[in-house]
């Protein structure tokens, strides 16, 4: 019967560990789905932004509130994660505080633990009022509408509880260690947790062990629940932030990668040797025709599913982008929205069906409308903001290359560029012939 | 406008068996639109008081295909290029000055990819090589004191990281150089990028070009600089719109420049 808790717990951390495992599994699937992008190259330059911007925040900071509120949550959850380490030992053997023997050592990592879950708070507090009370535009913008701002809130509520049942734990172990209850040795040292304990002053023993257990327990079920929580939610961010920002484009921003597809075309149509009537070679009959541009995420490259799955809805580029700002239709965070709700919807399918089986739907016009495609300006004013290395600029072109080469439905007036550029060279009708007339002008 | 600068065709340069320094690209805006034809010949002023040995490809140059790809044209775009290569490749082009970020941007990132292998520069940044070997002088003449902004073009800041050089050359016009509170990385676009130039704008509440415009004249000047054909005509544009073309100028750098010195 002694072993009852542990039993519990073993079972409680194994599916918690392997539906988050399954459910992980399932992202990279999805991200799968995309085209293949070589990102293999200048690994040194690629260690190198990761270390910068994912793990040292160097983006973040670039706002300075958000940013260092943001390291305070960050260095909280990556720091107080050492503690859960002893968590979970000491919820499979039974134990308590099974580091206690690292003596003065284990007082600094307690304390350390207790100041940062106490900045954690009031950290995520502040998050709160960000969001709730003053009302930050970016976080109201029409595509926060419903789950995506609920998912906001829940998240930092989770963070909330966490904190709050950790500190709650500390204060009643305090306690016990003061009555010299059983089992609860000397340990640790609680600048936080000691105003806490007052409260629960004149408590039985008993009362105090059920007090701290059960924090004990909320606590680790809680960040179980969370992490689980993730895939579910745009929080995935704390862990694909990682890998996002070391796949990220190295190239100037300015660079749209141009299309091998049409690249063997072009050449084709230039070689003057070509015999436009020669038979496909054999082993090109059996490919299927490549599309240019995409209308759905299977068209995209891997690199922007992981972008997709990344974004963790913060607004900075919608903030920035001059389309969003002067009241136009395009969001570029809503890009990124679309493509992972798009994309999820895609993998559940397959789930479902074994493979994907056609459900009428697209990326384009189903969740991203033209109007938003045309409305930008490629002015990398998105890609310039997002803390983790998002491109949703590549994304708005390849949807543009699907609707302009696969459809003609670029808007009259970009038809009118474009002929201009093929009959004479300039995106306006002026001849080629008259290029040098400005010199005796 | 009825002055005649001499221009040197590469043509002309193959013909008598020479090669200049450097293949001035004009671009579509700096060969066509009448604004942006003073600026081409502000620029060539300036190359020929430096001495400097170019030659552009008059008819034989063709729109880089930017606003094509832009606009998601991919085709259009690598027909241009690959004919655009092929001639400056026969002409055997190693080095390319021009005074438009998007011609800049596309002969720099993606010629490379297609044989079209260039070392590249914005005018800006020319005139600061010129300058710092010491061919060409700046100096404040008529603008010394007056409140100048700079707007940066998306194309040469964010795209390719090009902050300092129009700004280098600004101060050596002795201006006050005032920054608008958006600008280098966090520069707001003026709205004509990504083909946008072309075609009127989505429906919205405010044209990009005025809030841009507004931007700029919070900081008071007496000039707004660019370095930009497009974000020229959209700041022109701005001004006209909140009626203050009597009482500020927009000008490239290298009209600055050139007018400073009576060029």
């Amino acid at each position: 019967m002694q072993y009852i808790p542990n039993i519990l717990f073993v079972i409680a951390l194994v599916a918690g560990i392997g539906y988050f495992t399954k459910n992980i599994r399932k992202v990279i699937r999805n991200i799968r789905l995309g085209k293949d992008v070589d990102r293999s190259d200048n690994k040194g330059e690629r260690f190198k932004n990761m270390a910068m911007i994912a793990l040292g925040q160097s983006k973040m900071v670039r706002r300075p509130v958000s940013g260092i509120l943001h390291i305070v949550v960050y260095l909280g959850f990556i720091i107080i994660n050492i503690e859960v380490l002893e968590i979970i030992i000491d919820g499979i053997f039974g134990t308590h505080r099974i580091f206690a023997f690292l003596g003065g050592f284990y007082d600094f990592l307690i304390a350390s633990f207790e100041i940062l879950a106490f900045l954690v708070l009031v950290g995520v507090i502040l998050f709160w009022i960000r969001r709730n009370v003053i009302k930050l535009k970016r976080f109201w913008n029409p595509e926060m509408k419903g789950w995506p701002q609920n998912d906001g809130n829940l998240i930092l509520y989770f963070e909330m509880v966490l904190m709050t049942l950790f500190l709650t734990m500390n204060a009643a172990d305090l306690q016990l260690q003061e009555l010299g209850a059983d089992h609860y040795i000397k340990a640790g040292a609680y600048p936080i947790s000691q105003f806490i304990s007052p409260l629960f002053n004149g408590m039985s023993e008993g009362s105090l062990i059920l007090l701290e257990r059960s924090a004990w327990w909320l606590h680790i079920l809680g960040i179980l629940v969370f992490l689980n929580y993730l895939y579910f939610s745009k929080h995935l961010h704390i862990l694909l932030a990682f890998p996002n920002t070391y796949f990220g484009d190295l190239n100037p921003k300015g660079k749209i990668d141009n299309l091998d597809a049409v690249t063997s075309e072009v050449m084709l149509m230039m070689d003057p040797n070509a015999d436009p009537f020669a038979a496909p070679a054999e082993d090109e009959e059996e490919a299927e025709p490549s599309t240019f541009g995409a209308s759905d995420v299977t068209d995209l490259n891997w690199a922007q599913l992981l972008n997709a799955y990344t974004c963790t809805e913060c607004g900075r580029c919608t903030s920035e982008c001059p389309a969003n700002q002067t009241g136009k239709k395009l969001s570029p965070r809503k890009i990124m929205m679309d493509t992972r709700d798009r994309l999820k919807e895609v993998g559940d399918n397959i789930d479902k069906n074994g493979s994907f089986v056609d459900d009428g739907k697209k990326l384009l016009n189903d969740y991203i409308s033209p109007e938003e495609l045309w409305a930008c300006t490629s002015c990398n004013a998105c890609v310039e903001a997002c803390p983790v290395s998002i491109s949703p600029l590549s994304i708005i072109i390849d949807m543009r290359r699907y609707l302009v080469m696969e459809e003609s439905a670029a808007p009259t007036e970009l038809n009118v560029m474009m002929s201009n550029i093929e009959n004479n060279g300039a995106p306006w009708p002026f001849n080629q012939m008259d290029r040098v007339n400005w010199s005796n002008e | 406008m009825s002055e005649t600068v001499k221009v040197p065709t590469m043509a002309e340069y193959m013909a008598e068996g020479k090669k200049p320094e450097v293949l001035f690209w004009v671009g579509c805006a700096g060969s066509f639109d009448d604004r942006a034809k003073k600026i081409t010949k502000a620029f060539v002023k300036l190359l020929h008081n430096a001495n400097v040995d170019f030659a552009v490809l008059g008819t034989e140059e063709s729109c880089t295909g930017d606003p094509a790809k832009r606009a998601g044209n991919e085709f259009l775009f690598q027909m241009q290029a690959v004919t655009n290569i092929e001639v400056m490749n026969a002409y055997e082009i190693k080095k390319v000055v021009t005074a438009c970020p998007h011609c800049f941007n596309t002969l720099k990132n993606e010629y490379p990819a297609l044989g079209g292998d260039y070392e590249v520069m914005h005018h800006t940044q020319f005139l600061k090589s010129l300058l710092d070997e010491g061919r060409l002088t700046v100096e404040g003449g008529k603008f010394k004191g007056k409140r100048i902004t700079f707007h940066d073009p998306c194309y040469l800041g964010r795209a390719n990281n090009v902050y300092e050089a129009p700004r280098d050359l600004l101060k050596k016009l002795e201006v006050e150089l005032i920054e608008m509170k958006r600008c280098k990385r966090n520069g707001l676009c003026c709205g004509a990028g990504g083909a946008q130039m072309f075609k009127e704008p989505e429906p919205g509440n405010k044209d990009v070009n005025v809030e841009r415009t507004e931007d700029a004249l919070e900081t008071k000047p007496d000039i707004i600089a660019a370095g930009c054909p497009f974000c020229n005509t959209m700041m022109t544009d701005g001004v006209k719109s909140k009626e203050k073309e009597d009482s500020i100028e927009v000008l490239d750098v290298a009209e600055l420049i050139a007018n400073a010195q009576d060029l």
